[in-house]
């Protein structure tokens, strides 16, 4: 209990007394000068050493509305008539004198008919007994709009306003009903102790330079604090979340030996497509489906133009076309890395392995699983003894790191590989085979002319935004680049 | 890529063989086909491009019935002479120079029939045709027509028919902007004066490939027994291979293949000529590639579930086979009999070093000094709209898109802050501080691409000197001296941007953006920014 004691906050300490004849927040800001949300944070405090128990609760409060308010100073429309009938029981000089509208002297007339306060007879209306009575009496109406003026909660009305509740619940704009949040509380078993405590123990709550220099502290004693109490956020700095998988990424590759390749984004037709054994006028070099980039620039390493002609021309049977090789494009797979990595490699670098993580671009229409510009993940083995087996290996050995220990190849078709295989691993908690790319060993066609001689590569790209949105739990892949600060801060890290 | 609907029934009577819709499913995924599902009695299946043969029920069947070793080996087809005529005009030159023609007769079309056959039309137009500019296919009721038949070209505007499906005669030209087909294919033939044109020999028009058969000659229905087909275009071994597909799949229909004797003046020939190709193998390169170790018996077992006959090293390859062009074909084909799934996985024992690239750890270091700064990093895209530099309040020329999807991303940046002005706009209504940075590839007009580092601070008391805090840490932190210019940039506040040099060499623009541009960008916070030339930078180290 003394623990407890030397828990409280000044604001604690303050109210606590408080507590025992109150119930609710309401009566609490009326009796002390603090307000709504300090006290609040006080009594949730209580609540947390489980002194007492708060309840919140939301009140319906029957108020008067604009009509109720007019009433309440000018009579309600029921009094006035009574009181003109009284003096003039004439129908029509009697709604004129009122001075009410049609509406009010309607309705007024109804009350005092159902109050039985008054008898028509054609157009004269006379006060019945009950009606002289009523002069010189509240009508339960009235006395119900005095007892609403500051409000009520509407569980609170007793029998005999439910009456006038229901009556003038039915007309306009005299009463409202309003929801208000209100706070019980209820002092626990330890609550009710406690308040009988002397609570004034002259605690210290800060512990301030000026102690630590005149050594003060060493008469005061510190007030407890709750140390489990929630504290407001904090966010540091940090790395996008999609950089942070591509960091992952390339680490996995680091550590299975392979080197880092990089390149530029706009490439020739050349390097993207002919070198790797795309014919010119394959689908994939329309418009419709590649990025085209304006402007001119020389085919870099065009020493292997030549042979690529050669080799598109043998095969394909048509005239290939410098033209069609020169036109630049946003790169459309990290594939023109490995190409022209090939096309700089000399025989003693060999056996060798290459990666690159990066972006390509698609001429696609953005929705939520489509986006122009994509990351893949990009695999050469160039290794003379390789073999379509260590492919599957290779691939295999990646995803088990990437934390997919089932993966499987089928076959697929790609202009610049033969075999080719796409690459599937198995979901373990949706229960299904993902496709998450294409690989193979690149034709003699792309080797040949690159290399100087047929050497095996294995190859692979594959695509990272379906892991990542996996790992993340976004469905839409525009999310991935919306760049929503409060999602950066809050979005988990890549372990 | 293309898919193909087929009728499960019409799939099972071709393969001879029906199997349990699990394993169907199963075989159809290992062949080399993507199965896109099965409902009912239709299988859709997506085909690659490479196997323009399986665009049919009956050449998907055929390959499937091999591959799971019900009729395995080389399929023969009898040709028979017709010995009907085709002449082709030397007109046709840059026209459309070449037709390859045949016969088949002994069909019975219903409609599930005629559905299939508009299906091969269609699929090889798209993809082996290239939308008929390759190849241009016709098929015709062979009892309408009276050979020889010549093809030539004319003046459009002299020739007169009723195009397929049309109600009245209209003349060639006419077609190109009446008929629906005229008007989707019509540029395949824009600029000449003269089109192509199939006629028989009682000068009934028969077609104006690529666009449209006759209505007369040129329709297939209930009542067809035998047709003429031909395809034209540009390149005859391609068109060759193009009309042995198409026969085929009709003989499997139950159609007997006649030739035709092409007339071409200088040169005449027969087709179809479905005489198989024969290519050599060698069984240690099979091993080699694949990692196996087949005996020569196996090589020949596999080569059959594939549709090959096999036998001292050769292989006979079917003449409706367009992508076989090297040995490495043939072993992709085995490795597929094989099963993909059959191959055990193995990492070879090789040493090889890795190796980051130095400039991406450089950044990376960057990176985490501006982290260690509680800097946001954020991530935008290369496409940026054209109009971005007109909101940041300066005329540059970004390097554009010949084809862009839209204004918004028309074109490729030539800086780093007008993107990330454009998250501070996206992020209105989240909390301040926004202090951000990103990395990112810019491209000049010259086409060269730089790396950049842009760090953007927003918040109510930022300001100049916040920003040059950041910059002298960071310079401090790479050991680097650094100079600061007054410039003048219209997207700054006069008087408070600054040109930074190293060495003597500008590396980045420092400052506050004008209010202007922050009210372009709909802010009403104050942003001081900097933009630093990451590529210029790595010079100083990569050197050593």
């Amino acid at each position: 209990m003394d623990k407890l004691i030397e828990s409280l906050s000044p604001l604690e300490r303050k109210i606590l007394p408080l507590l025992k004849n109150n119930s609710n927040l309401k009566d609490l800001i009326k009796k002390t000068s603090m307000n709504n949300v300090e006290l609040l944070r006080a009594l949730k405090f209580l609540e947390n050493k489980n002194i007492i128990e708060l309840n919140k609760k939301e009140k319906e409060i029957v108020k008067l509305d604009k009509n109720g308010l007019r009433y309440i100073k000018d009579k309600l429309p029921e009094r006035r008539l009574l009181e003109t009938l009284k003096k003039e029981p004439d129908f029509n000089k009697a709604r004129k004198e009122s001075g009410l509208d049609d509406d009010e002297f309607k309705i007024s007339l109804g009350i005092l008919k159902s109050k039985m306060a008054i008898e028509m007879d054609k157009n004269n209306i006379t006060l019945t007994k009950e009606g002289e009575k009523l002069l010189n009496k509240d009508m339960l109406e009235e006395l119900f709009l005095k007892k609403i003026k500051m409000g009520i909660p509407v569980d609170e009305l007793k029998k005999e306003d439910k009456f006038s509740f229901q009556q003038l619940k039915k007309r306009k704009n005299i009463i409202k009903i309003e929801k208000e949040k209100d706070f019980n509380f209820e002092l626990t078993k330890k609550g009710k102790k406690l308040v009988g405590k002397k609570l004034d123990l002259n605690l210290t709550e800060i512990l301030t330079p000026n102690m630590l220099k005149t050594g003060n502290w060493k008469n005061n004693k510190f007030r407890r604090y709750d140390i489990e109490t929630k504290v407001p956020k904090i966010y540091g700095g940090r790395r996008h979340f999609v950089n942070e998988a591509k960091s992952h990424i390339k680490k996995i590759w680091l550590d299975m030996g392979f080197k880092e390749m990089k390149g530029n984004l706009i490439q020739s037709s050349f390097w993207n497509f002919d070198a790797l054994f795309v014919p010119q006028d394959h689908p994939a070099r329309e418009l419709q489906d590649t990025f085209f980039v304006k402007g001119n620039k020389k085919i870099d390493m065009d020493k292997f133009v030549p042979k690529v002609k050669k080799v598109h021309e043998n095969s394909w049977k048509y005239k290939w076309d410098i033209k069609e090789a020169e036109k630049l494009v946003l790169r459309t797979h990290t594939t023109v890395l490995s190409a022209k990595t090939l096309a700089k490699l000399k025989k003693e670098d060999l056996p060798a392995k290459f990666f690159a993580v990066g972006k390509n671009f698609r001429n696609e229409a953005v929705d939520w699983s489509h986006l122009f510009e994509l990351i893949q993940v990009e695999g050469i083995v160039v290794d003379e003894k390789a073999n379509f087996r260590n492919l599957v290996g290779y691939l295999k050995e990646f995803f088990g790191k990437m934390g997919f220990s089932k993966v499987r190849v089928r076959p697929a078709f790609f202009p610049y590989t033969e075999p080719s295989a796409e690459v599937d691993v198995y979901h373990p908690i949706k229960k299904k085979w993902i496709e998450l790319g294409g690989s193979g060993i690149f034709r003699p066609e792309v080797t040949r002319p690159l290399l100087g001689k047929e050497v095996v590569v294995l190859a692979w790209g594959l695509g990272l935004e379906r892991s990542i949105l996996d790992y993340y739990d976004i469905k839409d892949i525009r999310d991935l680049y919306k760049n929503d600060l409060k999602q950066l801060k809050e979005i988990k890290s890549w372990i | 890529m293309p898919t193909i609907k087929v009728s499960k029934k019409e799939f099972e009577k071709y393969v001879g063989k029906k199997l349990p819709i699990e394993k169907l499913k199963d075989r159809i995924s290992y062949l080399g086909t993507d199965l896109e599902g099965i409902e009912k009695d239709e299988i859709n299946v997506e085909i690659f491009p490479n196997r323009p043969d399986m665009l049919s029920v009956q050449g998907f069947a055929r390959a499937f019935s091999s591959f799971i070793g019900h009729k395995k080996g080389l399929r023969r087809y009898d040709v028979k002479k017709s010995g009907e005529k085709v002449t082709i005009d030397s007109s046709l030159k840059n026209i459309r120079p070449y037709t390859v023609c045949a016969i088949v007769k002994n069909l019975k079309f219903d409609n599930e029939r005629i559905k299939e056959l508009v299906q091969i039309q269609e699929k090889l137009h798209i993809t082996y045709g290239r939308n008929r500019k390759k190849v241009a296919i016709g098929i015709y009721p062979y009892e309408k027509i009276k050979p020889p038949i010549k093809f030539f070209a004319e003046d459009p505007k002299k020739i007169k028919f009723r195009p397929l499906e049309y109600n009245k005669e209209i003349t060639g030209l006419q077609i190109l902007s009446m008929h629906s087909a005229g008007r989707e294919y019509g540029y395949l033939l824009e600029g000449m004066k003269k089109f192509p044109f199939f006629k028989d020999s009682e000068n009934k028009i028969l077609s104006m490939p690529p666009i449209i058969n006759s209505h007369e000659t040129g329709k297939i229905n209930h009542k067809t027994n035998d047709v003429f087909i031909e395809c034209s275009g540009f390149d005859f071994d391609v068109l060759k291979k193009c009309l042995n597909i198409i026969v085929c799949a009709l003989a499997d229909m139950g159609g007997k293949i006649y030739s035709m004797e092409l007339d071409y003046g200088s040169k005449k020939t027969t087709t179809p000529d479905l005489t198989p190709k024969k290519m050599k193998i060698k069984r240690d390169y099979v091993n080699k590639i694949l990692g196996l170790n087949l005996k020569e018996n196996d090589i020949k077992k596999y080569l059959e579930r594939m549709g090959y006959d096999y036998s001292n090293n050769t292989v006979k390859i079917p003449a409706y086979r367009a992508d076989i062009i090297s040995e490495i074909d043939l072993i992709e084909d085995i490795a597929i009999a094989y099963g993909y799934e059959n191959f055990k996985e193995e990492i070879p024992e090789v040493a090889t070093i890795a190796k980051e690239d130095r400039f991406e750890i450089f950044k990376n270091k960057i990176s985490e000094i501006l982290i260690g700064l509680r800097l946001l990093e954020v991530n935008t895209y290369h496409l940026v709209s054209s109009n971005i530099n007109k909101r940041m309040n300066v005329d540059m020329k970004n390097v554009m898109l010949e084809n862009s999807i839209s204004d918004e991303y028309d074109s490729l940046r030539s800086w780093m802050i007008p993107s990330l002005m454009d998250v501070l706009e996206k992020n209105r209504s989240n909390e301040y501080p926004q202090n951000i940075f990103e990395i990112g590839t810019i491209f000049k007009k010259d086409l060269e691409e730089n790396d950049r580092l842009a760090i953007l601070l927003c918040d109510k008391d930022t300001n100049f000197t916040k920003i040059k805090q950041i910059l002298d840490y960071l310079l401090n932190k790479l050991n680097l001296k650094y100079e600061i210019k007054d410039v003048e940039h219209d997207s700054f506040i006069k008087g408070r941007v600054g040109r930074v040099s190293v060495k003597g060499k500008d590396v980045a623009y420092i400052g506050e953006i004008h209010p202007k541009v922050l009210s372009n960008f709909g802010l009403e916070m104050p942003v001081s920014c900097l933009e630093l030339n990451l590529s210029e930078l790595f010079t100083f180290f990569s050197k050593n």
